[in-house]
């Protein structure tokens, strides 16, 4: 019972994220200013991390914790030289 | 999911109910992204993903793991703490940048300000 | 104390997240306190101000009150962003804060940022106002009174 219950709710709970994934991809590519397309980067990553959290509840295993982990200070790391860039037109000054 | 039919009922409904709580204010977050319609509206929107949406998520992790292993997991508590630390740098930073250049280039597209400058 | 361990708040956060990160056993108690030490010491050679918080009892308040008003924020947000008919008047806000303190504006700049329907676009440090960003301006001064009363006040308790 509870195992088929839980099987449902993390599938539809990882189409929901997919399709969030899916309409920032939209906004990344549509634009139209710079900004809005670093804003939806750090937003598919957002969404890549939380998706890596359904998955470990999918399979039952920790090790995508960790995954999820380095997937956030990537996304961290990368938002962060790419609003630099923006600011400064350069990210090494 | 081999391992999740030890789990009890009542674990598996508030796993279930927090999940698709998160996972839908996640998505209601980047419909935002698509619907509104200046950037500094738009940056609310992931805001939305960041703190109700991983918060919940994050819990559903937490209570799966604690009741699956019968002892608290509380190592998922890690990806909420960093997330609430690094979306405000981030956005403080990006939003700063948009500022620059909407003064920079055109001052047209700044929203309705009191004062503007 | 302070000579031992010169950030104790630093140390305890280093300390609990190694445990976090690998599991509670007698080594890795030791590993852990091991690393916030040495971490705690070498943080002494950077030497960063050190934020002092004055009342715990105000800090846990303000962060019960945090928590349920992102969760409010958040259901506000999702109603503009679903039902939205043209009436939500997003609009940049000037706010004069009197908080000084910069560990103090870094927490209440992750609080508005946290919350969905405000975001801290820049603050000035010299004519000391932050200018943010609301989704729905009510009123031009409900933003500003709810900032400097709900969060700036009981920060400047605790920080300054």
């Amino acid at each position: 019972m509870s195992a088929v219950l839980l099987f449902w709710s993390v599938l539809i709970a990882q189409l929901l994220i997919v399709m969030a994934m899916g309409l920032a991809v939209f906004r990344l590519i549509r634009g139209p200013r710079a900004q809005d397309r670093i804003l939806a980067i750090d937003t598919v990553y957002v969404n890549a991390m939380l998706l890596l959290v359904t998955l470990g509840i999918r399979t039952g295993s920790v090790l995508y914790f960790e995954a999820a982990l380095v997937i956030g200070l990537l996304g961290f790391v990368a938002t962060l030289a790419l609003a630099k860039f923006l600011m400064r037109g350069e990210v090494i000054e | 999911m081999m391992n999740a039919a030890g789990l009890p009922l009542w674990a598996a409904l508030l796993t279930s109910f927090f999940l698709l709580l998160g996972a839908t204010v996640t998505l209601i977050g980047c419909i935002g992204l698509i619907r509104l319609r200046t950037f500094y509206e738009r940056i609310h929107a992931p805001t939305m993903g960041t703190s109700l949406g991983a918060g919940s998520i994050v819990l559903a992790s937490i209570i799966f793991f604690s009741v699956l292993d019968s002892r608290p997991v509380l190592h998922e508590v890690l990806i909420a703490v960093f997330v609430t630390v690094t979306t405000p740098v981030t956005l403080m930073l990006l939003s700063r940048a948009a500022l620059y250049r909407d003064h920079t280039d055109d001052s047209r597209k700044l929203p309705r300000s009191r004062d503007q400058d | 104390m302070t000579r031992l361990l010169p950030y104790p708040l630093l140390a305890l956060s280093l300390f609990l997240m190694w445990l976090l990160l690998n599991g509670v056993s007698a080594g890795q108690l030791l590993l852990g306190a091991a690393v916030a030490f040495g971490a705690t010491w070498a943080m002494r050679a950077l030497d960063p101000s050190k934020p002092r918080i004055r009342r715990w009892r105000v800090a846990a308040i303000l962060f019960a009150g945090v928590f349920v008003d992102i969760i409010k924020s958040n259901f506000d947000a999702a109603r503009i962003i679903l039902l939205r008919s043209g009436r939500a008047r997003p609009a940049l806000v000037h706010v004069p804060l009197a908080l000084r303190d910069p560990t103090g504006l870094a927490v209440l700049a992750c609080i508005l940022t946290c919350m969905p329907g405000t975001a801290w676009i820049e603050y000035n440090a010299t004519s000391r106002e932050l200018l943010m960003h609301v989704l729905d301006a009510e009123a031009e001064e409900y933003w500003g009174d709810l900032v400097k009363q709900r969060y700036e006040r009981p920060l400047r308790e605790i920080f300054e």
